[in-house]
């Protein structure tokens, strides 16, 4: 199975997502935002944590229109799964691809802290924990708090897209909502890190279960 | 464009004093230009020749079978085995910080990133240590604010974990915040990148960030006092751009892999001036440098301006001229500068030529080596008054007290707003003790740490001197980190005044007996002296940034406290309370002498912990608020409660030096006594880990409602 994780100039998980890929067991690719196609055969592509073109505007809006975007769409349209991190969802959000926006945090600074997190909707990234698991991942961004107009997120919870809520709002997000998930449920936004907690030095593993669940769902499908 | 004429009042906004003027005349026979003169006086002024403190800088132990490179370069190597070195350096940038905080606070960290990844070191660790002025000073609130986001909006950006600092609140700061930014990065050791320029007919190119009008005058700027006209200073303070330095990064590291790099310096202080002067004279050589290819920001800039702008995120290096194109590929790659501005050549000329004409026309080797060198007078720190009666309080109380002060709460408020964990390799975030790293794909691990108690410096330099590298030194071992290597980072008022130099040199002098005791040689640092503002000095903070390794086959001691634990503590205690934080916080009072430091005990104390990690559960040394602070904090971490048996205000709150807090098992507690006994390390049992609360002999109070003082504090002031 392989993963593609897209470095853009200002990436800065770009190398900690492709480890936390590799050490479930995936290939990994690391793919220019100059380039126009992904390698053949990718299953997920990765949108990494990280500060894309600066971030001076709003977040990730500069990344959504760089070269690769346009195959990271196309894969999505074909099915394909994508998982966007930090910077990731704020990407993802500005590409269209998942609803709403990531604003500044409502406290106006920026968090770095683990924080609690209950995992909702099924998918192949939320398996691994099952509904209702209380989990802690860490969280580090200054543009988190999720917003959608109430009608998105009445239909995202009609259709149980929610995969994660803080059990302890750190950012002022609508409805505690921590990561979302595309119609199809193959495309995933979320703040936390959890390829940041996903080995024993990191001191919480509770990040690996996504990884290797994903893994293994890949290689079965 | 017609230069000013050089006159008296111009050569005086320069710092240049009438002597050094004189000294320039004698070396160019000549007066000089405008540029020339702009020229001199970023080579000259205090911040880039240390022309007041290079005299007793030479007396710092430096060298060691472990320093691969000491002082002198953009920061110290120091071996870290398997062909591995971690390159490192602390920096100040106090002045442009409380002109302007965020972003002096900002280029503070770029500065010191830049300095690292110069060496072909990716940085993999970041620090910054804080001093403000009281918290209720008027000022205080928004350089709080200010450098703390400025310090995470660049650090954060560029993508380095935070993993450690210190903040500080005292009235001596109120006029001079001191910002303090500590940069690690890893290397291979033979794949390090030096200064000096090799060659004759070399390419000097220009790398990164466009070049603006900021910051022109920042080092002399830097180099004096401040009086009520620090508004009109404004413009010396240079903007930060973590983007870009994040590409400059990831582009000079791919450079340097492709073998077209023969020597490269990052522009700080003085930018291209001090770069391109340091390039040649350590290479020997001269340097032409043409400013009409300097790629520019704004346009009409002067050659002056070009010559002293501070802008950031720049770099000047000596091309392999058969690599050019290769070279320029990697800077297209990460859309950044890449320019040809002048070459090396063999007279030892600077030379500068703007447009054709020559704008200075100097002697390089002479313009590096001639900068003046002060032997300032000084005079010995009197001896602290002796420490009069302190009234015996409720342990209880005076814990309350200091767990809420701004000086020994909770620091989250502060460190959650940096990034601790980008790169994935932290295995200790800030908020108890050293931090700690993984060295990437190796089972290697790092700790860092920063410290320095400024009031025992005032009270008495040597000894405070001393402390400052035992406590770096406690807190690496308390990991279980074998403490390799120093950056000092000192800070001082005005170097003109004998009781301030005086400071200085006792200092200087115990941090140097200390780093030779404890086997941790200094590699890096920088001096920042005129911390005054009206005559008003701070109190002398020498800080100390320290690296410890720890190897692959050895456990780092990062666990916590569980209930039934035994409290054993390390060290002996006298209950000296001279300079203590309970004085300080509880009773508003500095009086007394610092700690005294038994640097053998020092050593042995810091060995036993390392020897005996596999007895030891969690660890924490002893330092401010003593014995009491330190078994809050290791509660508060582990979340379980303490029962220390004394209620004596002297045993519990003194500050004895060499000491640490330990909690482990009976069993292990029961080893470690043996051990201690055949170390000759003094080892006693003080109480245990138990239940909700913290209890000092009879007084208690819920461990619950102490975090939350803690905690709160620094928020409920300034959030």
């Amino acid at each position: 199975m392989k993963a593609a994780v897209i470095v853009f100039p200002g990436s800065n998980c770009d190398r900690d997502l492709a480890r936390a890929f590799e050490r479930a067991g995936l290939q990994v690719a690391m793919v220019w935002h100059k380039d126009t196609a992904l390698p053949d055969g990718i299953d997920i592509v990765g949108i990494p944590g990280g500060f894309s073109f600066g971030d001076y505007l709003r977040c990730g809006a500069i990344a959504a229109n760089a070269p690769i975007v346009g195959a990271v769409k196309a894969h999505a349209d074909r099915g394909g799964y994508v998982l966007g991190i930090c910077n990731g969802f704020q990407v993802l959000t500005e590409t269209g691809l998942l609803p709403g926006a990531l604003l500044r945090n409502a406290g106006l600074k920026y968090i770095c802290r683990t924080i609690g997190l209950r995992v909702e909707a099924g998918s192949v990234y939320t398996e691994g924990y099952g509904t209702g698991t209380d989990i802690a991942l860490p969280i580090a961004h200054h543009d988190g708090n999720y917003f959608a107009d109430p009608h998105t997120l009445d239909s995202l919870e009609a259709e149980d897209r929610v995969a994660f809520r803080y059990t302890d709002n750190p950012n002022g997000s609508a409805r505690d909502i921590a990561g979302v998930l595309s119609s199809n449920r193959r495309v995933l936004g979320m703040m936390p890190h959890p390829e940041r907690a996903s080995e024993t030095a990191h001191g919480n593993e509770d990040g690996a279960r996504l990884f290797a669940h994903l893994t293994a769902a890949l290689t079965t499908a | 464009m017609q230069e000013p004429a050089i006159t008296e009042e111009l050569i005086k906004a320069h710092g240049i004093n009438p002597d050094e003027y004189a000294q320039i005349l004698r070396i160019l026979n000549r007066e000089p230009s405008f540029t020339e003169l702009g020229i001199f006086s970023a080579m000259w002024n205090e911040h880039c020749s240390y022309k007041s403190s290079k005299l007793h800088l030479r007396k710092l132990p430096t060298s060691g079978p472990q320093v691969i490179c000491g002082p002198g370069e953009n920061a110290g190597v120091v071996d870290i085995g398997d062909g591995q070195a971690v390159v490192f350096k602390m920096e100040s940038h106090n002045h442009p910080s409380y002109i302007e905080p965020y972003q002096g606070a900002a280029t503070g960290v770029g500065g010191i990133l830049r300095d690292v990844f110069t060496m072909g070191a990716r940085p993999i660790a970041a620090m910054n240590s804080l001093s403000f002025g009281e918290k209720d000073h008027p000022k205080t609130r928004q350089l709080v604010h200010g450098v703390v986001e400025g310090v995470g909006g660049y650090g954060n950006a560029f993508g380095v974990p935070t993993v450690g600092g210190e903040v500080r609140f005292h009235p001596a700061y109120n006029g001079n915040c001191l910002v303090n930014a500590f940069a690690a990065g890893l290397a291979d050791t033979d794949k390090i990148f030096y200064s000096a320029a090799s060659g004759v007919g070399r390419p000097v190119v220009y790398l990164g960030a466009k070049t603006g009008r900021d910051g022109v005058g920042g080092a002399t700027m830097a180099s004096a006092e401040f009086d009520d006209s620090i508004e009109e200073k404004r413009p010396t303070v240079q903007v930060g751009d973590p983007f870009t330095e994040k590409r400059l990064m990831e582009a000079t590291l791919e450079l340097m892999q492709t073998g077209a790099v023969i020597s490269i310096q990052d522009m700080g202080a003085a930018g291209l001036t001090c770069s391109a002067v340091e390039m040649g004279d350590k290479g020997g050589l001269g340097i032409r440098l043409d400013l009409e290819n300097v790629p520019q920001r704004e346009t009409n800039m002067t050659a002056y301006e070009m010559m002293l702008s501070e802008s950031q995120e720049r770099m000047l290096m000596v091309l392999d001229p058969a690599k050019e194109a290769e070279a320029k590929a990697v800077f297209d790659k990460w859309d950044l500068d890449f320019a040809i501005v002048g070459e090396t050549i063999a007279e030892d000329r600077f030379l500068i030529m703007h447009n054709g004409t020559c704008v200075a026309d100097l002697p390089l080797s002479t313009l590096a080596s001639s900068a003046p060198e002060y032997d300032r007078p000084w005079e010995p720190t009197a001896e602290a008054v002796p420490l009069e009666d302190v009234p015996q309080i409720d342990p209880i109380d005076a814990l309350r007290a200091l767990v809420q002060s701004p000086n020994y709460c909770s620091r989250a408020w502060v460190y959650d707003q940096y990034d601790s964990q980008v790169m994935a390799d932290t295995m200790r975030v800030p908020g108890f003790g050293a931090g700690v790293i993984r060295v990437h794909g190796t089972d290697k691990k790092m700790a860092f740490t920063s410290d320095v108690t400024p009031r025992y410096v005032r009270a008495n330099p040597v000894e405070g001197g001393k402390q400052a590298v035992a406590e770096a030194y406690r807190n690496l071992c308390a990991v279980g980190a074998r403490p390799l290597a120093t950056t000092d980072n000192l800070n001082f008022g005005n170097p003109e005044k004998p009781e301030i130099m005086g400071q200085f040199v006792g200092a200087l002098d115990g941090i140097g007996q200390a780093c030779i005791a404890l086997d941790m040689p200094i590699v890096s640092g920088n001096v920042s002296l005129y911390n005054e503002t009206d005559g008003q000095g701070i109190l002398p903070t020498p800080t100390i940034g320290a690296v410890g390794l720890i190897a692959a086959d050895e456990e780092p001691i990062l666990g916590y406290a569980r209930d039934g634990h035994v409290a054993l503590l390390v060290g002996q205690t006298a209950g000296h309370l001279g300079q203590s934080a309970l004085l300080y916080e509880v009773f508003n009072r500095e009086d007394g002498d610092a700690p005294h430091v038994d640097l053998p005990a020092e050593k042995a104390a810091g060995e036993f912990i390392r020897a005996n990690r596999d007895w030891i559960r969690c660890c924490t040394d002893l330092s401010d608020g003593g014995l009491a602070l330190a078994a809050f904090e290791m509660a508060a971490a582990s979340d379980v409660g303490v029962q220390i048996d004394s209620d004596d205000s002297a045993t519990l709150f003194g500050e004895d030096q060499g000491r640490y807090l330990i909690a482990c098992n009976f069993d292990s507690a029961e080893a470690l006594m043996i051990a201690a006994g055949q170390a000759g390390v003094h080892l006693t049992s003080v109480g245990r880990f138990t239940g909700e609360s913290v209890r000092f002999g009879r007084s208690e109070a819920p461990l619950e409602d102490l975090k939350t003082l803690s905690k709160d504090a620094l928020a409920g002031h300034f959030a």
